[in-house]
């Protein structure tokens, strides 16, 4: 469909251009979206293996990578959102009401708790769906659009889970059919070897491989970095905006629901007030990474550095000794340095030169 | 540069024949009615100008043509038949292809997935096919090396190259990808005495090599230089509606500052 009007383009020219000022290396570098990211890691890193002995472990890194998986896998959906510019702030909400979904259904019904994973996989994909075409249809700012599922789903989860079992948590799944098999799937231990990780952390680290391998090398991640960027002249130019975007909202739901499976078969039971305020957490991680709020720019490795900033300081404060309140006050500081060095390397990277 | 036109441009074309024809066309927002009763052919090898001030209707007139916003009276053909475009990609796909003047480029893009969005090549037609980066990069820095834009590097975003050389940047990446009619929206409204001849040689290029062009702008002096037919809109009427031959570069100045309304006012302000 590259090309479907009347002259095909005719095929490469035959001289291969002269060689030109490669731009420097330096600017190359300083030009990708998570360059701060990577940098505020190390420090991190560095900081807390300084101060607190019981860092320096591999158990300790394990505890720091499962922390920070359970952010990063739908961060990876909401980085890739946001730079198709469009928020979602009912993605934590979202990660319950899939788990709450599956592990009520299977039980009232005393279904496989394959059943479940299906069906709450179909409402996960509605949710997004609803967001996705409410937005491209409204013009509605999708933070508004989502604030109002994020309300509708909190009052969801609890005001059903209190109708259908008469308190606030499921009933405890574990003796289901299918709950083992689906338990090695979504939440099993995977000795490496040398550690054994959370087997949330490899997909993680696919989901992670994927996004960046959609967003650089394929057709579909150049329309989405064009719809965030500039959806007027996306559109004029022939990219299908509106599917792109219900794509992408559709994705972060996905994604959600892979980490309420995991809630689910890790602690066989769900509570229903989970999730609230994971959203921003989220979307920390992504701006964090080199996300820009406005649209078409950022990065998927970047939101999964923005995760492991966030893993290993709600980790790190703990081994460090530290009063765990002020982890908040450290979230916000990260969040206004991080806006600051992108804005600037935004700025940079767009300069005349 | 004319060898990149030669090249792509479409060799059913014959200069003279209509490829798109306007008849009665008007376009309403809601109660707004931004135009009304528009005529326009645009014929291969030939540059119709359409000339206004600020809000006259020039962008909502090629906006229809261009299948952003559909038309809401009249009829539209392209090639003889009628068409009613919904979306941008269906202009496209007749070969009609827009620079905007907003709306041309992705800033923070860089340079070749600029010129290649919408019309990516890829390794397959399969969905998520990877994309043939070396193919793309190499083929925009030679289209553009030929049109004699100079852009230190193919990967640096668009957003990082002067406003002419952008806007030469999305009238070659029509040109590559076969336009067969190429509507320009105000293409040197924001450019400099330099870069604005550059464009305008470019425009003459194009007609040379056969494409129909619509070249909209409110400045007489770049319309005479490239047009073959000029229409005046003023609040979405047409006030002015002439061939090259019967008109002069004095009347299109004087009609559009204003024509008789000039003259009242400047018995007005008499001193
Ligand atoms: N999307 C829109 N909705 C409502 N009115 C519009 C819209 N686009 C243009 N108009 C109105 O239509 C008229 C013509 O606008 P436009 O075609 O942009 O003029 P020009 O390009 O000649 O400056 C203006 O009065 C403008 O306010
Ligand atoms: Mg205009």
């Amino acid at each position: 469909m590259s090309s479907s009007v009347v002259t095909k383009p005719s095929a490469a020219p035959p001289a291969p251009p002269p060689g030109r000022a490669e731009r420097s290396l330096v600017s190359r570098v300083l030009a990708r979206p998570e360059v701060g990211a990577l940098a505020a890691a190390i420090v991190i890193f560095a900081f807390f293996y300084a101060i607190a002995p019981p860092f320096r472990t591999l158990p300790a890194l394990a505890t720091v990578l499962y922390a920070s998986s359970t952010i990063g896998i739908v961060a990876v959906g909401v980085a890739l959102l946001m730079i198709g510019g469009e928020f979602d702030l009912s993605a934590g909400v979202t990660v319950t009401t899939t788990a709450l979904a599956s592990a009520m259904i299977c039980y009232q019904f005393s279904l496989n708790m394959w059943v479940g994973v299906v069906v709450s996989l179909l409402i996960a994909l509605v949710i997004g769906f609803v967001n996705g075409y409410l937005v491209v249809r409204t013009g509605i700012p999708s933070f508004l659009i989502t604030l109002s599922t994020f309300f509708i789903l909190q009052g969801v989860n609890l005001g059903v889970t209190k109708l259908v079992t008469g308190t606030v948590a499921t009933p405890n799944t574990s003796n289901l059919d299918g709950f083992d098999q689906a338990r090695a799937i979504f939440a099993s231990d995977v000795p490496l070897g040398f550690m054994t990780v959370k087997v949330t952390v490899l997909w993680w680290l696919v989901f992670v491989a994927v996004g960046t391998w959609l967003l650089l090398r394929t057709r579909t991640g150049n329309w989405i970095t064009a719809s965030g960027g500039n959806a007027a002249s996306a559109r004029a130019v022939g990219v299908p905006v509106r599917r792109v975007k219900i794509g992408l909202f559709m994705g972060v739901s996905f994604l959600a629901w892979f980490l309420g499976m995991h809630l689910l078969f890790n602690f066989s039971t769900v509570q229903a007030g989970l999730g609230v305020g994971n959203e921003f957490i989220y979307i920390i991680a992504a701006v964090v990474g080199g996300a820009l709020l406005t649209g078409g720019y950022g990065s998927a490795v970047g939101s999964a550095l923005g995760a492991f900033i966030f893993g290993m300081t709600t980790q790190g404060i703990v081994y460090a000794g530290w009063d765990p309140n002020w982890f908040r006050t450290f979230l916000g500081v990260m969040l206004l340095l991080a806006v600051m060095v992108n804005l600037y390397i935004k700025n940079y990277a767009a300069q005349r030169r | 540069m004319t060898d990149t036109l030669a090249e792509h441009a479409a060799r059913d074309l014959k200069a003279g024949t209509p490829l798109v024809e306007m008849d009665g066309c008007g376009k309403s927002y809601g109660a707004i009615r931004a135009l009304e009763g528009i005529n326009l052919t645009v014929n291969a090898g030939e540059v119709a100008c359409v000339l206004g001030d600020n809000g006259a209707g020039k962008s909502t007139l090629i906006k229809i043509i261009s299948g952003l916003h559909p038309h809401t009276e009249g009829t539209v053909k392209v090639d003889g038949k009628e068409v009613h475009f919904g979306s941008p990609r269906e202009s496209l796909d007749h070969g009609i292809a827009t620079v905007y003047q907003d709306l041309a480029v992705v800033p923070l893009m860089e340079v070749w997935r600029n010129f290649f969005l919408g019309s990516e090549i890829r390794k397959g037609s399969y969905p998520l096919a990877p994309l043939d980066i070396k193919a793309m990069r190499e083929i925009a820095d030679a289209e553009l090396q030929k049109m004699g834009i100079v852009v230190k590097d193919i990967n640096q975003p668009i957003g990082t190259l002067s406003g002419g050389q952008r806007q030469c940047v999305a009238i070659a990446r029509a040109v590559y990808f076969g336009a067969r009619v190429l509507i320009l929206d105000e293409p040197t409204a924001a450019l400099g005495v330099k870069q604005s001849g550059v464009v305008l040689k470019y425009t003459a290029a194009a007609r040379d090599a056969g494409l129909g062009v619509v070249f909209i702008t409110h400045n007489p002096h770049h319309a005479y230089l490239v047009g073959d037919h000029f229409i005046i809109l003023k609040l979405g009427r047409r006030v002015l509606d002439k061939k090259r031959s019967e008109v002069t570069l004095e009347e299109l100045t004087t009609e559009m500052a204003g024509g008789q309304e000039l003259a009242a006012l400047s018995h007005e302000l008499e001193r």
